[in-house]
This record gives C-alpha cells, structure tokens and sequence, in this order.
C-alpha cells in the first residue's frame, strides 16, 4: 500500500477531511487524490459500465480514474482538487446523479 | 455467403452508411445477392456522427408524402429492432416513449404551434402525427426536471430514438448474415451502363452488378449523373455535445436533448451552412449548452466529454429523393438527412420495390423532377 516520505523531512500541519463520513487526516498542500490512497482509500468509484472498482491512477489530471464527489459536486478530478479542513468527499457508484 | 463472388451480383449498393446498409439489408434478405461498395471512415459519414432520433413531429411541410413515409417508418421501427437483435444479437436500443420539441418563451411556441397547424393543414395529409401542445403544468409532470424558462412544448407519441452506431453495426452484420458482401475502401470513379447491368470501376477493382442502388449521401451528386440523373444535395453542419454519463433522469427524447440507452445526454442540434467544413466552433456549441441548460438547469453541472460536427445531406427542400434512372433502367438513386428515423422504411418498404425493380407509384412525390419547375413568370 502507500506510505508517506518520512514525515520528519517534510512537516506540514494536519488537515481532516470525511470520506463517506468517515474521517481521514491529510496533510496541508496534499492533492485530495494522494490523501485518499495515503489514507487507504483509494478505491474512489465504480465505473458506470461494469461497476469495476476504480482507484487514483495518472495522478495528473489526465486518466479522470480519480472521479469523487466534492462538497455536493460530483465527478471532480481528486487528482486535481487540493485537500482543505472540513471537506466533504463521497466515493461515486456507477453513473454520476444528475445535478450533483 | 459460400460461392458467391463479391463481383457479380444481382445489387450494388453504393454507400455503407446507414441508407446504404438499411437498403442493402433489405435487399438480402429477400435473397438478393448484394454488394456493398463503400468508401469506408474516410468518408464524411453522417451515419456517424448523427443525433440517432426517430422523429416523426415536425415532418412534413410542404410534402405531406414525407410527413405518411416518416411515420411508416417510426411504425416499423420496433420490428426492425427486434429482426436485427434476434439476427445479429444487437440491441438497437429502440425506445418509443414519445418525443418533445419545447419552447423557452412565447414566442417560439407560437411559431412551433403555427408551423404545426400548417402541417395539419395541408390538403393531402393523410396520417394523423397525433401531436399535442403541452402546457407548461403537463410538462412538468411528464418532465419533472424542465427548468423555469420551459413555456411549453409540443408532444408527439410516435417520437422515439435508437443507438444508431448499434444500428448501423446491426445493419452490416444482418446484411452479412444474409450473404451481402460488404467491401470497403472502395471509393467509386466511374458506373459504366451495358448490357446485362452495371460495371462499376472502384479503388478495390471492378464489379459487375443487374442493378445498381445510389446510397452514399453527398457523395451522390458526383455519382448520379454516371447513370443519368441528378442529385442535388448538399452538406448541412450540425454540431453535437455529448456529456458524461448520469443516471436516468429524462424518460423522453427531447429534439435537441436526449439522454442514450447508455447514460450520456446528446446536445445538439445546430444547421449552418459551412460546405464540407465539419469542424466545431465554441460559439454554435455554447448556444447548444446554454438552451440545453435552460431547459434542463441540472445538465449545468454535467461534464461534456466530447463534441463534434457532422454534415446532414440536404436536398432544397430538405426532402429524400427517391428515384429510377429513365435513361439506365436499373438504376436507383436514394438519398435523405434522416438515415436513422427511415431506416425501417428503407428496409421493409424501399427495398422491396428495387428488388421488384421499380419504385412504386405513391412515391413519385420524391423524384427529383420537384426541382425542375421553372420560377413563376
């Protein structure tokens, strides 16, 4: 699984988010991607065709493997959305439900 | 398929897409020995690129024929999908729940309702398209996510939709099935009548054909004068967005909104005149999402994962021709913008008359003689 660098060599004040209404901590500046697979839960989806599980794969913002559900909007790119004190994020089962 | 050589055959049809093959499939499966030439991808492909409805609404005016053929064919499309799956094992994904055009402010609706009477009106209408204009209030019951702009709309239970990228693979495998040999990358230089039919001179060779059907969209206007008649169309640009793929939220295909069998909602569907320049631009695009999310404000938050052009083959008066070569007996020329509504037409009702030979009388309505009256004195 992942594990972090050494957290001596790169000290960075903690921030908690909720996956699924579970708490998780990350660190500040950390993409919200790197804190779901740091936090082991990397699983981030289904797909919509086969409802094969999906996890954080280019990790820049190109392969859109990473879809979550961010504050009520659906299909953000975690890769992509730095983390934040407080943010809501829910994992996405098969299609994205309209309007969210 | 066995013994049958790809040069010699009782049907040539010229075009793959999806009247080509929607004929050619008709035509095999009455027994006929076809060959399909098609230029293949590298052609403009309308078939391709199209928006995949059934529609019947709007059909009609100034040719009442066309408003009866388009309904036909709405008619027969359920037992087209159903043939195809149970030959070929594809699900055209045919749905019929009835479609809407809706209007975003008064005015349109007037326009839509006026156009629609005049519709009704003409003398020689003789199928009923059961339209209805929806008030808002019955809108918002029948579509519960229709936005504050929504005044109004126009129903139409014969609308529907299909996949038509299932469709015109179903039409290939069916045709196939039925012996018809389809080549590709075989774009045609020249139809040479004599005696015993056709010899058609193409990329991949020569083939010899009794008959010879014209079904390859633009590409028609430069192959119709070979066997004596004129196809005067032209390419139409429409430009289409197609989102991301959500739940299930709109039951009924919207003219220019519709959500497919698979999830994602097709945008579309914009006309300009641009000759063979299928590219899209930003500005048609965000007025197709702009009246797109005012009709439905929850696509607002949908991601669009793709856009595209795609030319319609338009005649003057936007209506097919259908026509037999006086000059070339056994000639046929068939072309239309509507590859996807008429495909069952083509199939059950078109076919059966080439492979009779002749084109029946009630279409005369569609031969390109229309476009010979000389302007009023």
């Amino acid at each position: 699984m992942f594990r972090r660098l050494d957290d001596a060599l790169t000290p960075a004040p903690v921030v908690g988010l909720t996956v699924d209404g579970t708490r998780i901590e990350a660190r500040a500046g950390d993409l919200l991607a790197a804190a779901l697979l740091a936090a082991g839960r990397g699983l981030c989806r289904t797909t919509p065709v086969s409802g094969a599980p999906r996890a954080p794969y280019c990790m820049m913002g190109v392969c859109f493997e990473c879809l979550v559900t961010v504050d009520g909007m659906g299909s953000r790119q975690a890769c992509l959305v730095p983390v934040r004190e407080g943010m809501v994020v829910e994992t996405q089962r098969g299609a994205r439900v309209p309007g969210r | 398929m066995a013994g049958m050589s790809g040069d010699d055959a009782d049907f040539a049809v010229l075009g793959g897409g999806l009247v080509g093959a929607a004929t050619a499939w008709g035509l095999a499966r009455l027994g006929r020995r076809v060959v399909v030439l098609d230029e293949g991808d590298v052609a403009h492909r309308a078939s391709r690129g199209n928006f995949a409805l059934v529609w019947v609404q709007s059909k009609g005016l100034g040719m009442p024929r066309y408003a009866a053929w388009t309904r036909q064919s709405s008619d027969l499309w359920s037992g087209l999908a159903d043939e195809l799956k149970r030959e070929t094992g594809i699900d055209t994904r045919f749905e019929r729940p009835g479609g809407f055009s809706l209007a975003l402010d008064e005015a349109e609706l007037e326009r839509r309702v006026a156009m629609l009477r005049r519709l009704h009106n003409q003398p020689e209408m003789t199928v009923a398209l059961g339209t209805e204009i929806v008030d808002r209030g019955r809108l918002a019951g029948m579509l519960p996510e229709i936005g504050p702009d929504v005044v109004g709309g126009v129903y139409c239970p014969f609308d529907g939709h299909a996949n038509s990228l299932k469709l015109l693979r179903a039409l290939h495998a069916g045709m196939q099935h039925h012996g018809a040999v389809y080549r590709g990358g075989c774009a045609v230089q020249a139809i040479e009548p004599s005696a015993d039919g056709f010899r058609i001179r193409h990329d991949g060779g020569e083939t010899r054909a009794a008959r010879v059907v014209l079904a390859a969209g633009i590409g028609n206007a430069r192959l119709a004068p070979m066997v004596g008649l004129e196809a005067k169309v032209r390419p139409q640009r429409g430009q289409i967005l197609v989102t991301e793929r959500l739940q299930p939220f709109l039951r009924h295909p919207v003219v220019t909104v519709r959500q497919t069998d698979e999830g994602s909602v097709m945008l579309g569907d914009s006309q300009e005149e641009a000759g063979f320049d299928d590219s899209v631009g930003t500005d048609v695009l965000a007025t197709i999402a702009r009246r797109a999310t005012r009709m439905f404000p929850l696509l607002g938050r949908a991601n669009v994962v793709r856009s595209w052009a795609a030319l319609r083959v338009m005649t003057r008066d936007g209506f097919p021709i259908y026509a037999a070569s006086a000059r070339h007996p056994g000639a046929f020329l068939v072309t239309c913008h509507s590859g996807v509504t008429l495909a069952a037409a083509h199939a059950y009702v078109l076919a059966p008359m080439l492979a009779a030979g002749a084109l029946a009388p009630d279409l005369a309505a569609f031969a390109p003689e229309r476009f010979d009256v000389s302007p009023p004195g």
